[in-house]
């Protein structure tokens, strides 16, 4: 009885053991075929194109009601201490490093993740994956490799979209309160230029807004990818694939979240990674 | 179960087929002893065993006939000779080369000379019907996109597709008989010598079963293709079969020809009859 329970964990953990490698090494060929023959370009295209216009009104949305809640609170936080004038910094890098990576990233997981998960899901039931290894095309650099590059590059895109749409969001929250417009935007400024540069002129406060969303970008694509690979059987597996594709990255989003906020303030000091 | 001479009738009808198919495949495959495709001494296990010490061939010019009850093993058979899967034990060889400890890439040159059309088809549902027939040759063949055309046009043709009617047709729109149709367009654009069918005629009507295995046998007669057919559909296999084998339990339970699959007196093979 007890000898079968610690078998069965023992199985579970060789299991997760191997799930977790398996990941990896699904994350490692598809990076490695983006600098490699054949190419498959016309799948970028069409794979930044879905996400692209597939997340916009997420984030457009997400962005604008955040960005306004944010400054809600925060005034009559500052309020109490009667620091209101800095409310636009505060907006400004709330947004910028946690809010905008952070949201963007669980809206296109529930959105693009999914949809991965389940159109690779679909083609693999459906044997689709095993009629292109019979023309010799390798699923992994046809699938995978154009999704993880589409993802790395349309995530930050569409977090910097939210920033600025929530930094709009939360001026309009300071202006409709009493403060002007060039006060906020003073104050977000002089925050950004207080944690100092890089190269000159990219702010060093900037730098986990890019850092984050390119790592999430990623856990999405290769998320939805592994769990759609190992779909098998019915259309219920398919179902069962999208689902966990979005509690396994949000969990992992969150987790990076933290993870790279620690990292990012030993390199750069902790003015980039508040 | 049915009356068994109306059963026997109905047999008796396919073995005229049958044996038109042979004849027309040039006799049994005694007289061309070139296997171009064998498994030998093959063990494979998922969760159970599936295949245990499953020993096949596949002779130049035959129509081979794999018949089985479903989950038995016939998909897997198939997935073997094309490399998707890897035996635990045992060798496959495809036109004289042993496969077994090839990587899949190491394969492909000798794997583009066989053709597979998919139990559903599986065609690309994100491409057009054009697209499809034409992913093959896009893949594995220098041709100008304008030589493309015209092949895509020509195995459209064969397989009783209208190209003008039918090639911008994403899947979804198609009938799972013109689905089927258009998956056997795309195993043959490459011209392979030999086509793999998993469960051709599953879940069509009688017409579009029809059509399916006119077409197969018209692959037989105009190109000279050897045809492996896995399938539990005894009917539709007699009609094109020159050879049968029976899986049961991971291995081949019966080896011969249709005629003899009905004489036999084997209890299992009987039953398998009486249930078809
Ligand atoms: N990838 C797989 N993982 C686990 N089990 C599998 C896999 N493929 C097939 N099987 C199992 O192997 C057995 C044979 O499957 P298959 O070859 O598809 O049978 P058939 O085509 O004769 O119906 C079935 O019991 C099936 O559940
Ligand atoms: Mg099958």
């Amino acid at each position: 009885m007890a000898d079968g329970i610690v078998a069965r964990v023992d199985e579970r953990m060789r299991e997760a053991a191997l799930g977790v490698y398996e990941y990896f090494a699904l994350a490692w060929r598809a990076l490695r075929f983006s600098f490699s023959r054949p190419f498959y370009w016309r799948d970028l295209l069409v794979q930044m194109d879905r996400l692209g216009a597939g997340s916009i009104p997420i984030v457009l949305i997400t962005g604008v009601f955040s960005g306004a809640v944010l400054a809600l609170q925060s005034s009559i936080e500052l309020s109490a201490y009667g620091a209101t004038s800095f409310l636009g910094s505060l907006v400004g890098d709330s947004m910028v490093q946690e809010i905008g990576p952070v949201l963007t990233g669980l809206g296109i997981a529930g959105r693009a993740g999914s949809g991965i998960a389940a159109e690779i899901g679909s083609m693999r039931i459906t044997e689709q994956i095993d009629a292109l290894q019979t023309f010799g095309t390798d699923p992994i650099r046809k699938l995978v490799t154009p999704r993880l590059l589409a993802c790395l590059i349309m995530v930050p895109a569409a977090t910097i979209i939210m920033d600025v749409i929530g930094i709009v969001g939360g001026l309009m929250i300071a202006t409709s309160s009493g403060m002007p417009a060039d006060q906020f935007l003073r104050s977000m400024w002089s925050t950004f230029a207080y944690g100092g540069f890089l190269f000159g002129y990219f702010p060093k406060d900037f730098v986990p807004g890019i850092v984050k969303p390119i790592a999430f970008g990623g856990v999405i694509a290769i998320t939805g990818s592994y769990y759609g690979l190992a779909a098998a059987g019915g259309a219920e597996s398919v179902g069962a694939a999208t689902t966990r594709t979005v509690v396994v990255a949000s969990v992992l989003i969150f987790a990076l979240d933290y993870f790279l906020a620690q990292l990012l303030m030993v390199l750069f000091g902790p003015q980039a990674a508040m | 179960m049915k009356d068994t001479g109306q059963y026997l009738e109905g047999i008796r009808t396919e073995l005229g087929h049958a044996q038109a198919a042979e004849r027309r495949n040039g006799g049994p495959p005694g007289a061309t002893p070139r296997p171009l495709i064998e498994l030998q001494h093959v063990y494979l296990a998922f969760d159970q065993p599936v295949l245990v010490d499953l020993s096949m061939a596949v002779y130049e010019g035959e129509t081979l006939l794999v018949l089985g009850e479903s989950g038995q093993g016939k998909s897997t058979i198939l997935k073997l000779i094309l490399r998707l899967l890897a035996p635990d034990a045992g060798t496959v060889s495809i036109f004289g080369h042993e496969i077994t400890h090839l990587s899949f890439e190491e394969v492909l040159e000798f794997r583009r000379k066989i053709g597979m059309v998919f139990q559903n088809a599986a065609l690309f549902d994100s491409l057009t019907v054009f697209d499809n027939v034409a992913y093959p040759l896009r893949e594995n063949t220098d041709l100008s996109e304008r030589e493309i055309a015209r092949v895509v046009r020509e195995k459209l043709e064969f397989v009783d597709l209208d190209p003008e009617r039918d090639m911008a047709k994403l899947p979804a729109e198609l009938s799972g008989g013109m689905r089927k149709r258009v998956g056997v367009a795309r195993a043959i654009a490459t011209d392979p010598e030999v086509i793999l069918y998993d469960e051709p005629t599953a879940g069509l009507d009688p017409l579009a079963v029809q059509t399916i295995t006119d077409l197969i046998k018209k692959l037989q007669r105009e190109k000279g293709v050897t045809s492996v057919l896995v399938t539990h559909d005894l009917r539709a296999g007699f009609r094109v079969a020159s050879r049968v084998n029976l899986l049961r339990e991971g291995h081949i339970v019966f080896r011969g020809t249709p005629e003899e699959m009905v004489a036999s007196n084997d209890p299992y093979v009987r039953a398998f009859l009486n249930a078809s």
